[in-house]
C-alpha cells in the first residue's frame, strides 16, 4: 500500500484526551525529503500528531507507518526519528558538545567519529568553536542552532519541529527560517514542521497540512493553500481575505456583493450557493468606465509598509478591503474590478443548522440535549425528524435567562456585510449564526431558537 | 541609614541577640577556663581525650550511614511522588510530611517504645532505623522539588536521542536532580552529627554520639569545656557545607529558557 516515494503513512489515526477528541481519523502521508508543516491555531491536533510520529503518546485508533513498517509498537528511543523542541530542552548540565554528542555517545561510536560528526554539523549550524560553552551562557537564535544540530547529528530518517522559531524574535526568525530551508536542502531528510504562523508556512513547506479542531482542513502547496483555499476557515486562516456569500449563476460566473462576476470556475451547478474568497490585493482600482465592475467609497486607508491596506464601502453596501501601493484618499469614490482568475469559488459546507431531533410531544422537539417548541404537524410522538434553522434565524443573547441553551463563540468570520460565527454549544455541537452583532471569541452566549424559525422535516434515508 | 533599611532593624537586632551574641559568648567560654582566664587546654581536649575523639569519629560515621539510608530510600519515594503518571494526587506527598508535625523526641520515643514490644535489643540498628525514619523527609522534600518542578522536556530529548528509560535517568534525570540530593544531604548529615537524645533513647545510651559527650559536660556544669566542643563542631560544620559545589544549583532552574 505504501509506495516507495512515502516515507512515513499516517493511516486513520484518532487521538483523545479524556472527553476531548484532539485528532479525528486523520489520513496523511509523508513523501520522501519533502518539507511538510501542519499549521493550524492553538489547540488544532498539530503538536499532538507530530508526539505521535515521534512516539511520545500513542494512538487511539489507527496505524503510523515508516517506511512501510507499523512504528506504534517501537518506543521513542527506538526510532529513527529526532525532534528540535520548542523551548529547545537543551541539557543544562552539558556543554554545548556534549549535548549534540549525546545522541551518538548512546549509539556508542568511537570517540573520533563523534568528534567528527559533532564538529561537521556545528559548522552546518555556523557554530564552530562553541563547544566548550555552556548551552545557558547562548542566545535564544544560538540555542536554536544547538538543538538543530543536536538532532541532524543522529541523521534521522526524518527531523520533527516543533514551533521551533516561537521563542525568537521577528528578525532572527526570519533569518532563521532562510536558514532552515537552506539545511533542509543540504541534509536532504525529510522535515516535519508544526507552526501556527501562517507565514512561516508558506515561506517553508513544500505541502502544507492546514489543521483545525482535530480534522486535516486541506492538504496542499502553498501556492495551492493560498490561491485556492477549499473553505471559509482556511482562507481566513490563511493570509488576509475577503470571504463573501456567492451565488454561482452557472458555470464561469458568480454573483456576490449583489454583482456578478466572471469567474473560472466550474461544475458547481446552476444557482447553487456558494463562498467566496478575494484576496485584498487582488481588487484592482481603474479609472477606466469600462473595466469598473463595481464602485466603493473608501473608508479608511492605512500604510502598512510594503503597501496600503483600504477598507471600502460598496456601492451595495458590503465592506472589502484591499491593499494597492498607491493610497486613495478616505471619502473618495472609486471603481473596481477583480479577475476572474483572482475570485476562489468554494462549496459551501453547510447552508443552515441542521440536527437530528425527536418529537417528544404536541409542538415540541429535542435536539442539542434541549427542547423546543415549534410546529409539529404531520409528526407523532417519538418520531425522528431532522430540524433546520437559517444561520440568520438563531437569535443570540448575552444573558441566560431567556435562552435556550448556551454557548461559547468558538470562531469569527466577517462575511462582508455580516458576520458568521461558530457557537460551541455545552453538549459540544456546533451552531451557526449570521448576526450584524460584535461578539468576540470565547464570548459566553445564550442561544435562543423561536418558534416559528424552526422546520422540522422526514429524515431521508 | 535610608527609610527602606530602617525597616530592617528589628531583623538585625533579633540576628545579634540570637545568633551573634551566643556565637561570640560560645567563643569566649570556649578560650577560657572556669575563673575566666584565656586557656587552650578546653580546645585541646578535643585532640587528646580519646573518649571524645571516639565519640565524634563515631558520630561522623552513623551521619554518614544515615545520609546514605536517607537517600537510598528517599530518593526513589521522591522519583515516585513527582511521576505524575504514578502518583495523581498532591495529598501524598503531604503524607510523607506529615510526621515532622510530631515533636521529633515524642516520636522517637514511640518507636524505642515499639522496638522494646517488638523485643528488638536497642542498639546501632535501631538507632540507625530511628534516625532514617526523622530525617527522611529533610531528604524526600528537597529531591521532589526538583524532580517535580523539572522540565519533562529534557527527558523526552533524551529519549529522543535514543536513551533508553534507564539511560534517560542516569544521564539526564539523575545528573539535573543532583542539586535537590545536596540539599537534602546538608539537612540530613549536618544536624545528625549532632543529634543527643535520640541516640540516647534509641541505643539505651550504649552508643555516645558527639552530641551527647557535649550535652554530658553541661549537665556537669562544665560549661567551658562543653564550649570548646561545639566551637570546634561548628567549625567543622561549618567548612563541610562549603564542600557540596554550588557550581550544580542554578542549572535546573536556569534550563533553556530566552
Amino acid at each position: 500500500m505504501a509506495k516507495e516515494t512515502h516515507i512515513i503513512n499516517i493511516d486513520h489515526v484518532s487521538k483523545s484526551f479524556g472527553d476531548k477528541k484532539v485528532l479525528d481519523d486523520i489520513s496523511l502521508y509523508i513523501n520522501k525529503g519533502e518539507f511538510i508543516t501542519f499549521l493550524g491555531p492553538s489547540g488544532c491536533g498539530k503538536t499532538t500528531l507530530l508526539r505521535l510520529i515521534a512516539g511520545f503518546l500513542s494512538p487511539d485508533e489507527g496505524v503510523i507507518t515508516l517506511e512501510g513498517k507499523d512504528i506504534s509498537p517501537l518506543p521513542p528511543h527506538k526510532r529513527p526519528l529526532n525532534t528540535v523542541f520548542q523551548r529547545y530542552a537543551l541539557f543544562p548540565h552539558l556543554d554545548v558538545y556534549d549535548n549534540i554528542a549525546f545522541g551518538l555517545k548512546l549509539q556508542k561510536l568511537p570517540t573520533e567519529d563523534i568528534n567528527k560528526r559533532v564538529k561537521k554539523v556545528l559548522k552546518l549550524v555556523s557554530m564552530s568553536d562553541y563547544e566548550d560553552r555552556d548551552v545557558n551562557s547562548l542566545s535564544g537564535g544560538q540555542q536554536q542552532r544547538i538543538a538543530i544540530a543536536r538532532a541532524i547529528v543522529n541523521q534521522p530518517k526524518v527531523l520533527l519541529l516543533d514551533e521551533p522559531l516561537s521563542a525568537l524574535d521577528l528578525k532572527m526568525r526570519k533569518d532563521m527560517q532562510i536558514e532552515l530551508k537552506e539545511m533542509h536542502r543540504k541534509l536532504g531528510i525529510t522535515f516535519i514542521y508544526v507552526t501556527h504562523d501562517q507565514e512561516e508556512a508558506l515561506t517553508l513547506s513544500d505541502t502544507i497540512v492546514v489543521m483545525n479542531e482535530g480534522k486535516i482542513q486541506q492538504i496542499g502547496t502553498p501556492v495551492d493553500i493560498y490561491n485556492e483555499p477549499v473553505n471559509c476557515f482556511v482562507a481566513d486562516f490563511i493570509g488576509e481575505s475577503n470571504i463573501l456569500k456567492g451565488r454561482m449563476m452557472r458555470d464561469r460566473r458568480v454573483a456576490f456583493i449583489k454583482h456578478e462576476f466572471d469567474c473560472v470556475d466550474e461544475g458547481f451547478g446552476e444557482d447553487v450557493p456558494v463562498d467566496v474568497v478575494v484576496r485584498p490585493e487582488d481588487i484592482y482600482f481603474t479609472t477606466d468606465p469600462a473595466k469598473c465592475q463595481f464602485t466603493a467609497k473608501v473608508n479608511s486607508c492605512i500604510f502598512k509598509g510594503v503597501h496600503y491596506e483600504m477598507w471600502v464601502d460598496t456601492d451595495t453596501g458590503y465592506e472589502l478591503m484591499i491593499q494597492d501601493y498607491d493610497p486613495y484618499e478616505v471619502g473618495s469614490e472609486v471603481m473596481l474590478y477583480i479577475d476572474p482568475d483572482d475570485i476562489q469559488v468554494m462549496k459551501k459546507e453547510r447552508t443552515a443548522n441542521t440536527y437530528a431531533a425527536k418529537v417528544i410531544g404536541e409542538g415540541k422537539v429535542e435536539f442539542l440535549d434541549t427542547e423546543f417548541e415549534c410546529d409539529t404537524a404531520g409528526f407523532a410522538e417519538g418520531d425522528e425528524a431532522v430540524a433546520t434553522i437559517r444561520f440568520e434565524k438563531v437569535e443570540l443573547l448575552d444573558y441566560e435567562e431567556e435562552a435556550d441553551l448556551t454557548g461559547n463563540v468558538v470562531f469569527i468570520l466577517y462575511m462582508g456585510n455580516h458576520y458568521h460565527l461558530t457557537v460551541k454549544t455545552e453538549c459540544g455541537e456546533n451552531i451557526w449564526v449570521d448576526t450584524n452583532d460584535i461578539w468576540d471569541k470565547g464570548d459566553f452566549v445564550g442561544i435562543k431558537i423561536h418558534p416559528q424559525s424552526l422546520q422540522l422535516s422526514k429524515p431521508t434515508e | 541609614m535610608g527609610k527602606r533599611s530602617a525597616w530592617a532593624l528589628p531583623y538585625f537586632i533579633f540576628l545579634v541577640l540570637f545568633v551573634v551574641l551566643p556565637l561570640v559568648l560560645i567563643g569566649v567560654y570556649a578560650l577560657t577556663d572556669a575563673d575566666g582566664r584565656f586557656t587552650l587546654a578546653n580546645m585541646g581536649a578535643f585532640f587528646t581525650d580519646p573518649k571524645i575523639i571516639n565519640s565524634f569519629l563515631v558520630s561522623l560515621e552513623v551521619a554518614l550511614e544515615n545520609t546514605v539510608i536517607c537517600i537510598l530510600v528517599g530518593y526513589p519515594v521522591a522519583y515516585i511522588l513527582a511521576d505524575k503518571s504514578l502518583n495523581r494526587s498532591a495529598v501524598t506527598a503531604v503524607l510523607f510530611i506529615l510526621p515532622m508535625w510530631i515533636n521529633a523526641l515524642m516520636r522517637t520515643m514511640a518507636t524505642a517504645e515499639i522496638f522494646n514490644v517488638l523485643g528488638i535489643g536497642l542498639g546501632k540498628g535501631t538507632l540507625l532505623f530511628g534516625m532514617a525514619y526523622d530525617y527522611l523527609p529533610f531528604m524526600i522534600y528537597p529531591i521532589y522539588n526538583i524532580l517535580d518542578k523539572m522540565d519533562k522536556s529534557y527527558a523526552e530529548a533524551a529519549q529522543d536521542l535514543g536513551a533508553s528509560p534507564v539511560k534517560v535517568f542516569l544521564k539526564v534525570t539523575l545528573p539535573l536532580s543532583l542539586p535537590g540530593v545536596a540539599s537534602g544531604v546538608m539537612m540530613v548529615f549536618m544536624p545528625t552529627v549532632s543529634t543527643f537524645a535520640v541516640s540516647e533513647i534509641l541505643t539505651n545510651n550504649t552508643i555516645m554520639l558527639f552530641g551527647s559527650v557535649i550535652q554530658e559536660q553541661f549537665n556537669n556544669l562544665m560549661w567551658n569545656q562543653g564550649a570548646a566542643l561545639s566551637f570546634i563542631m561548628l567549625i567543622i560544620i561549618g567548612v563541610t557545607t562549603l564542600i557540596p559545589g554550588n557550581k550544580n544549583s542554578e542549572t535546573v532552574e536556569g534550563g533553556a529558557t530566552v
